[in-house]
């Protein structure tokens, strides 16, 4: 089998400096001494926390029960005490129930923690019920349930499983890192999705920023698997699921639709390690990889961190700050959301952790549409944002909605493309929300 | 750490380099070429009537966004330069001061700022300004006034049109290529005009549909007519129009189809106002009137969203 090449139309080159953290070893960053593990990790409803103060917990004990179909359990990723369970700051800016565990650095593993044997031995809802039960969700940022994912309604026809592992966030390095160093975990979650699903197709599309990865994965795959590598052109938004699943299978998936509706599920490569983990070794999902890096650390890293750990500890482990962070970024620079405060815990969303200094952070003033077409031209989904933007704050949802508001992805390549610095994504992202609430209001 | 001084703001967090002024100052840059051209050709005094529209076009603008729209000044995102530029080398060499200065403050003030500005103005400011000069004075600005000490020549395309005895006179191809013809200020070579395009499009500020359809238009027209289209190409207004007026970004669609439909139109206008109109040039006209008809064009050439189902939109 050969590595296939393909793209999509649209898009935007961004500055990718990935360089400050692509060669340096994937580290392990010392535990913390205490974790602050929200019970909302994926979305959906909330946990309901199963321990209480002073509980002795071991690492990877149950921590949050699953609350719905939609929801997964949440586990320790220390062992220690149990200090409190009280509301405390979530990177979403709110305040969350959340167990607070005095890491006893001890290390000692729950008794569950047992190997689940091998995929041949296994069914598919065996599968399916271990992946629940390890807390996976899709570590791409989405955070959904991946048990959810792999249970699609028997009317949808899916015939292949998609890794996305495109990265084209500028600056992260997680997928890349995870994929160079074990690529043959990656393909074995791949595997066991296929199996869950009863597809023999698998895909796993990379940017051609990253050959040793491409080159890893390559090697990491069987003949007989059945699992195709593509190298993906570097681009902006290569990594946006639609854009992904036209890039590989060339179909589209319809508007307003889902891609299990194209027949496809897509997956993301922290993902497929924490089912490989999770049937070999039985361990739950508690770790994930985060890249943190940005013109005021000190020490760019990409490092593998447990979920509760202060996003503060890992700054430190990068040597601090170089200059004052003048704006932090949880996630890349074009999708992530700026935080407020560095004291938030890790959560299984995080990708990156991006502090900028001032210059980088510098937000341009806005000036008044040139209409130079840039915006339509890089739009992955062909739009017309300058309209729709310019409908939506002139709060004329209707009109955003002819103009198909509700089919962006919200990717910003129009914002960071456009001349005059109008803040497009962002009141798009009003004009749907607004859509969608005069629908709600509408049934 | 002291978190107080964190920005925040939504997504994407990084910015492309460039800016409207970037754009705007590239599209003086590649005025350039043609601006020396018009100097060598028809002498100093086309650089003396562009300079004197470039600053009018600068006042008028600031003191329109000042005292009349009451706007912030813009003027540092060099788009009144453009303006400007562009009138001048639509003007003759004979042109006299007073009339540059009209017809930048009628650009600039009624076309471009009456409308609300960069960006708004549904037809193109410089050659809104020119038609207006052309009605008002018309012996002035059109064949006549050609007339200089080197060239005592009509332009070339007036003396195409004239045919038979007057067709004799007609420059080389060479003369056309490099600008040794007459013509007004910044339209003569097309070799300059060729530099200024290709630098537009190399830098991305512009696609190369528009010029490109609307040029390939008229050669294939004027060649099916039994003329020569490299004639058509290179005499009179064409290259300038294709390349500098007809992508103005205010006027012209923005959806890829618009652009080659508006395109398109522009080629066909101009080439039947070339071949059986009154006048010999008929660029500046094809390109107001698709200017108008931009809107329509957008409004039927939405392109096909990605996952758009069919029956749907
Ligand atoms: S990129 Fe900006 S200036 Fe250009 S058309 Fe879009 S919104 Fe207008
Ligand atoms: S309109 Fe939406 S999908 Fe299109 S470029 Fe902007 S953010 Fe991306």
């Amino acid at each position: 089998m050969d590595i296939k090449h393909s793209t999509f139309k649209g898009g935007i080159h961004p500055p990718y400096r990935k360089e400050l953290t692509k060669d340096k070893p994937l580290i392990t960053v010392a535990a913390p001494e205490v974790v602050v593990i929200p019970m909302s990790l994926h979305i959906g409803a909330p946990c309901k926390p199963v321990v209480k103060k002073g509980d002795k917990v071991k690492k990877g004990q149950l921590i949050g029960e699953a609350n719905g179909f939609v929801s997964v359990p949440i586990h320790a990723s220390v062992s220690g005490e149990v200090k409190a369970v009280e509301p405390r700051l979530h990177p979403n800016g709110q305040k969350v129930m959340s167990v607070v565990i005095e890491n006893d650095m001890e290390e000692s593993l729950h008794e569950d923690i047992i190997s689940r044997g091998e995929l041949e031995n296994l069914s598919p809802q065996e599968i399916k019920d271990i992946i629940l039960n390890a807390g996976i969700v899709g570590l791409g940022g989405a955070t959904f349930p991946t048990h959810v994912k792999l249970s699609p309604p028997p009317d949808k026809n899916i015939d292949c499983v998609i890794i996305n592992a495109a990265e084209c966030e500028p600056y992260l390095t997680t997928d890349d890192h995870l994929m160079r160093d074990f690529p043959e975990k990656i393909v074995y979650g791949l595997k066991a999705m296929m199996k869950v699903l009863g597809v023999d197709k698998g895909f796993i599309g990379i940017e051609d920023n990253k050959p040793e990865a491409i080159e890893a994965m390559f090697k990491a795959v069987d003949e007989k698997d059945n699992i195709e590598i593509y190298s993906l052109h570097t681009k902006y938004p290569q990594g946006s699921e639609k854009q992904l699943i036209a890039a590989v299978t060339g179909r589209e998936v319809p508007s307003g639709a889902l891609p299990m509706d194209a027949g496809v599920v897509v997956s993301n490569v922290g993902t497929a390690l924490a089912v490989s983990d999770a049937i070999r070794l039985g361990m739950p999902l508690i770790e994930r990889v985060v890249t943190v890096t940005g013109s005021a650390i000190t020490d760019p890293q990409t490092m593998i961190v447990k979920i509760g750990t202060s996003v503060n500890h890992l700054i430190e482990a990068c040597g601090g700050f170089s200059e004052p962070p003048a704006k932090v970024i949880n996630g890349g620079p074009m999708m992530g959301i700026a935080q407020f405060s560095t004291d938030i815990p890790v959560i299984k969303a995080t990708s990156g952790i991006l502090c900028l200094n001032e210059k980088d952070a510098y937000v341009p003033e806005p000036s008044q549409c040139i209409r130079c077409g840039k915006c339509v031209s890089v739009c992955p989904v062909k739009l017309l944002p300058l309209y729709i933007s310019e409908y939506s704050l002139r709060r004329d949802f209707d009109k955003c909605k002819s103009y198909n508001a509700l089919d962006c992805v919200e990717c910003g390549s129009c914002s960071f493309i456009c001349p005059a610095k109008r803040t497009l994504v962002s009141s798009i992202r009003v004009a749907k929300r607004e859509i969608i609430a005069s629908s709600r209001k509408g049934n | 750490m002291n978190n107080e001084f964190l920005t925040v703001s939504s997504s994407p967090h990084i910015r492309a380099s460039h800016s409207t002024a970037t754009v705007m100052r590239d599209v003086v840059i590649a005025l350039m070429p043609a601006f020396v051209a018009g100097i060598i050709f028809l002498g100093i005094n086309s650089a003396l009537i562009t300079l004197l529209c470039v600053v009018t076009s600068v006042v008028t603008e600031a003191l329109m966004q000042k005292y009349v729209m009451k706007r912030t000044v813009t003027i540092n995102d060099w788009s009144a330069v453009v303006t400007g530029i562009l009138l001048a080398f639509n003007l003759p060499i004979s042109a006299p001061w007073w009339m540059a200065v009209i017809g930048s403050v009628f650009a600039i003030a009624i076309v471009k700022q009456c409308f609300g500005g960069i960006g708004q103005n549904f037809i193109n400011p410089a050659l809104a300004a020119r038609a207006f000069l052309l009605a008002s004075w018309p012996t002035r600005m059109t064949s006549s006034a050609f007339l200089t000490d080197s060239y005592t020549a009509a332009t070339p395309l007036a003396l195409l049109k004239e045919g038979g005895e007057a067709a004799t006179a007609l420059p080389s191809y060479m003369d056309l290529f490099m600008g040794n013809i007459a013509g007004s200020i910044g339209e003569i070579s097309a070799f300059a005009l060729l530099i200024g395009g290709v630098y537009l499009i190399v830098r991305q500020v512009i696609s190369w549909r528009i010029p490109v359809v609307f040029i390939g238009t008229v050669m294939v027209i004027t060649f099916i007519a039994g003329q020569d289209p490299l004639y058509h190409l290179m005499a009179g207004g064409l290259m300038l129009g294709a390349f500098f007026m007809a992508t103005d970004y205010s006027s012209s669609p923005v959806t890829v189809k618009g652009q080659i439909i508006y395109a398109l139109g522009c080629g066909i206008i101009t080439s039947v106002i070339r071949l059986w109109g009154g006048y010999p040039e008929g660029v500046s006209y094809s390109i107001l009137l698709m200017n108008v008809a931009t809107p329509l064009i957008e409004r039927f050439s939405m392109p096909r969203i990605y996952g758009e189902v069919k029956g749907d939109a």
